[in-house]
């Protein structure tokens, strides 16, 4: 109903957008020659349209506005799918799926493969005897094809059992067009149906089921034929062409077969080769239940005619098939039906919104914990976590021992020990916790350890002979490797919690950090540092007033692709290991086939990376106005 | 006497290149120095160890008696494309220097300001220095060495790079300071004419090996003090002085060509 409204709603802002950009054209007075960028510039009505764009084809291929304008087609399009199944035996017997008869194509295959034999065998290395032998086997097996395809030969009694299949097919064809078909059922039927249907949900409402039993009139019409259809067609598969003449020949042949066979001596290999391959032509042909080709027009008219009529009788459901499920359609297996196509792999965004917004609730979550919230620590655990221990270590004096007694007077030092190893009471405070958190908190302390390490080592090696030469071969090692690679053993020395991945992202920016600082540090001009002297500057101060801010853009950039690398390599390390995470959630989700939540975690992650992005954007602008305009 | 004294200077690029042969002279305190000459004939190289960004080979050179080993503040410079600092303000250029040796920061903003007023900045102290034209960098390049009052300024083709228009201007105002402070200046060109009317004294260069070719003292500094700029330029004297000159280069330029070829 929403998702309807919505649709259109869309559809509106898109053609909207449109039309707005013809007024946009026909009122610009200053008309920029092409290649002009100013032509790039504006064009706010094009991103709405492009994101309605976006959204009308999710919703469209997800099947989605099938489901909201048309709530029970699926459940409609599941009966149809039942009775397609049922026919589908029958059907590939008859040229209606197919180019030809079945029995036609068996006989044109069987009859090639006889024909090459023969001619092999006539060519082989045997004797005289054996080879006759051997190419009459074969001509008795033509002629069991023979026996079976003649009019003459078929029993009455088997043509009035073909007959008598189609007619239950046509009347079958026949009651289905008429209003009143599937016939009033029992009540014990109705109340067992009647159950069934209380229990069943709606279309998606459990995943990606679609609810099996009909609840529409037209459902059951479908269902009831299906169930009929089913019948039928086992009856027709039970009647075998199995006349006297063919009978006989068969057998005959079987034993002659094996006579021939136990005459053979162990060398003569060539020989049973050849027999091997002879007695599974022959086993086929009795097999193959050949009809003459006129015995099943009967069949085959009512079978062509039942088709017809169900697909009258489908009535807009076809039109709905083909243009509201796109990519694919509704498919049945025996009781219950599936999507097959872009719905399953393609949630609906109703789902996924409905998924989402479950679970951000810190309640939910995933599995135990939630995607975005905060949880009450105790301000000591705080400082335990952030200062170090051994800086009680530092202070003056010694810790206290025990005295005779047995007691122990704490002193200064013991009171420091007490506070930076948190050992005390202390008021809680909020802290943020959640999935989406613990990966940002990852990339954060990654991304500033490797900057803090990175930018002054980096400035020193574009500075210094020593630095440049000394660090030069660890760095350019270790560098090029994909940081993946070196994920299973970090995560193995560091463990799979945080401190791993936090390494491991340290490692990439650390590399682009100082490649990007030393980049900036020898890229400054000559001229700068001159004046800077001149000035009456010292080491120090050069450094830091004129090297430091003229590398300022490269470093800048650095920590830009330092974001981006980091985020693709926390999300595969999340994947690889660990309890918490976006790409912990993607893996976990991964593994139950839960579409939804693979898309809600993509979504995610491309939104934190554009936050990342927008705000480095931001602080670029801020500090750096002067890049490019030197 | 605070003499700038060169002695025998000599400088070698590597084993071949001899940037600089046997140059010696004296400049007396408020004197003003143009060096001329075809390019590779050692002017930069010159400068900078003047400045004390280059050691000479051999040979000695001393400002006030004392060796130059280094660069320091008694020796302000100004280059060719300014070298101003984009990520600070026009003020802040200025007073770089101040900040550097940590002087009181309200008397540097007083000086600052007295500065911007002399170059002709005053109310574009707190303007980024990128979004000033060329003439207004060269400008507070110029206020940015002048405000540490140094006894010797240095000009590496400060001019090098501006329009005519602006050039003239600024050649007034390169008289006008040098007037003034009674600073002596060593100002490098590629211009001939800039050569003749900012120097007092002019030094022509020879290049292979670099050397000062011809000495000449003139008087159309101080002409160019009481008189319009332009007048000077039509001068007799100045244009006999300038047609030798240019032949001198021109020959230079051929012996050159010739030797390469």
């Amino acid at each position: 109903m929403l998702t309807g409204f919505i649709t259109i709603l869309l559809l509106i802002a898109f053609l909207s957008a449109i039309l707005y950009d013809r007024l946009v054209v026909k009122n610009r007075k200053i008309d920029a020659v092409f290649g002009n960028p100013e032509r790039a510039n504006g064009g706010y009505h094009w991103v709405l349209a492009g994101s309605c764009s976006i959204l009308l084809l999710w919703l469209y291929f997800s099947w989605d506005i099938a489901r909201s304008y048309y709530p029970q087609s699926a459940n409609e399009l599941c009966q149809v799918a039942k009775v397609r199944e049922s026919v589908l035996g029958i059907n590939y017997i008859f040229p209606i799926d197919q180019r030809t008869l079945k029995s036609t194509d068996f006989i044109e295959r069987e009859t090639k493969k006889i024909n090459l034999l023969k001619i092999e065998i006539n060519n082989a290395d045997l004797n005289i005897k054996d080879k006759t032998q051997l190419l009459s086997f074969l001509t008795k097996s033509q002629l069991m094809i023979v026996a079976l395809s003649d009019e003459k030969n078929l029993k009455k009694e088997t043509q009035s059992k073909i007959d008598l299949v189609a007619e239950k097919l046509s009347s079958l064809t026949l009651r289905f067009q008429s209003d009143n078909f599937p016939e009033e059922k029992s009540t014990e039927e109705k109340e067992k149906r009647k159950k069934l249907l209380e229990n069943q949900t709606d279309w998606g409402a459990t995943g990606m089921e679609i609810p099996p039993y009909p609840v529409t009139k037209r459902g059951e019409k479908f269902e009831s034929a299906s169930i009929e259809m089913n019948v039928i067609v086992e009856e027709f598969f039970q009647i075998k062409n199995d006349h006297k003449k063919f009978i006989d020949l068969s057998l005959n042949l079987k034993n002659e077969l094996k006579e021939f066979k136990n005459k053979l001596t162990e060398s003569q290999t060539l020989e049973k080769d050849y027999l091997r391959k002879i007695s599974k032509i022959s086993g086929r042909i009795s097999r193959s239940n050949i009809f003459p080709s006129k015995s099943l027009d009967s069949v085959e008219r009512a079978v062509k005619e039942f088709d017809e009529t169900q697909k009258v009788e489908q009535g807009n459901l076809r039109v709905i098939d083909t243009f509201l499920f796109p990519a694919g359609t509704i498919v049945a297996s025996g009781e219950t039906c599936s999507e097959q196509g872009a719905g399953r792999w393609l949630p609906k965004p109703t789902d996924t919104l409905r998924i989402f917004l479950d679970l951000l609730k810190p309640s939910v979550g995933y599995k135990n914990f939630p995607m975005l919230w905060y949880q009450f620590i105790g301000f000591n655990e705080v400082i335990d976590f952030i200062v170090p221990d051994w800086i009680a270590d530092l202070l003056p004096g010694e810790y206290p021992v025990h005295s005779s007694n047995g007691e122990i007077e704490p002193n200064f030092k013991k009171h420091a020990l007490n506070i930076v190893s948190g050992e005390f009471d202390s008021f809680k405070i909020p802290v943020p916790s959640g999935h989406i958190w613990d990966s940002f908190l990852r990339v954060f302390l990654g991304l500033s350890l490797g900057v803090i390490a990175g930018v002054p080592l980096g400035l020193f090696m574009g500075l210094s002979r020593f630095a440049k030469g000394y660090f030069d071969p660890v760095i350019e090692l270790y560098r090029p490797v994909p940081p993946l690679a070196w994920a299973p053993l970090i995560i193995t020395v560091f463990g799979i919690d945080n401190s791993g991945k936090v390494f491991l992202l340290f490692m990439v920016s650390f590399a682009i950090m100082i490649v990007s600082a030393r980049a900036g540090a020898s890229g400054t001009q000559l001229s700068k540092i001159h004046a800077a002297h001149s000035l009456g500057a010292s080491k120090w101060q050069i450094l830091r007033q004129v090297i430091f801010p003229n590398s300022l853009p490269e470093i800048l950039t650095g920590i830009r692709v330092s974001i981006g690398v980091c985020w693709g390599t926390l999300v595969a390390a999340e994947f690889l290991a660990g309890t918490t995470g976006i790409g912990f959630v993607e893996n976990v989700a991964r593994k139950y086939m839960q579409y939804e939540h693979i898309w809600i975690t993509i979504f995610v992650m491309g939104m934190l990376g554009l936050l990342f992005d927008l705000a480095m954007r931001w602080v670029i602008a801020r500090t750096i106005p002067w890049r490019g305009k030197g | 006497m605070s003499d700038l004294v060169s002695k025998n200077l000599n400088m070698l690029f590597g084993d071949t290149v001899h940037a600089l042969k046997d140059v010696s002279f004296t400049l007396k305190k408020g004197e003003l120095l143009t060096v001329l000459g075809p390019s590779g004939c050692g002017k930069t190289t010159l400068l900078n160890i003047i400045a004390g960004f280059l050691n000479p080979t051999s040979g000695t050179i001393s400002l006030d008696e004392k060796e130059i080993n280094g660069p320091g503040v008694e020796r302000g410079m100004v280059f060719q494309q300014g070298a101003l600092f984009e990520w600070l303000t026009v003020s802040q250029n200025v007073d770089f220097g101040l900040r550097m040796r940590k002087e009181n920061p309200q008397k540097s903003k007083k000086l600052v300001d007295e500065w911007l007023e002399i170059v002709g900045l005053q109310g574009f102290g707190d303007t980024p220095t990128y979004q000033l034209s060329g003439g207004m960098q060269q400008r507070v390049a110029l206020a940015r060495c002048l405000i540490n009052n140094p006894d010797l300024i240095l000009m590496d083709e400060p001019l090098g790079a501006l329009d005519a228009l602006t050039r003239e201007k600024m050649q007034s105002l390169v008289l006008k300071i040098w007037k003034e402070t009674g600073k002596t200046i060593v100002l490098i060109t590629h211009s001939v004419e800039e050569a003749l009317l900012l120097g007092e004294r002019l030094f022509v260069m020879a290049p292979r090996p670099g050397r000062i070719h011809k000495e000449y003292t003139l008087p159309f500094a101080s002409m160019g003090l009481q008189k319009d700029l332009r007048s000077i330029k039509n001068n007799k004297k100045f244009v006999t002085t300038r047609e030798e000159i240019l032949t001198m280069i021109w020959d230079m330029e051929e012996e050159i060509m010739g030797k390469e070829n």
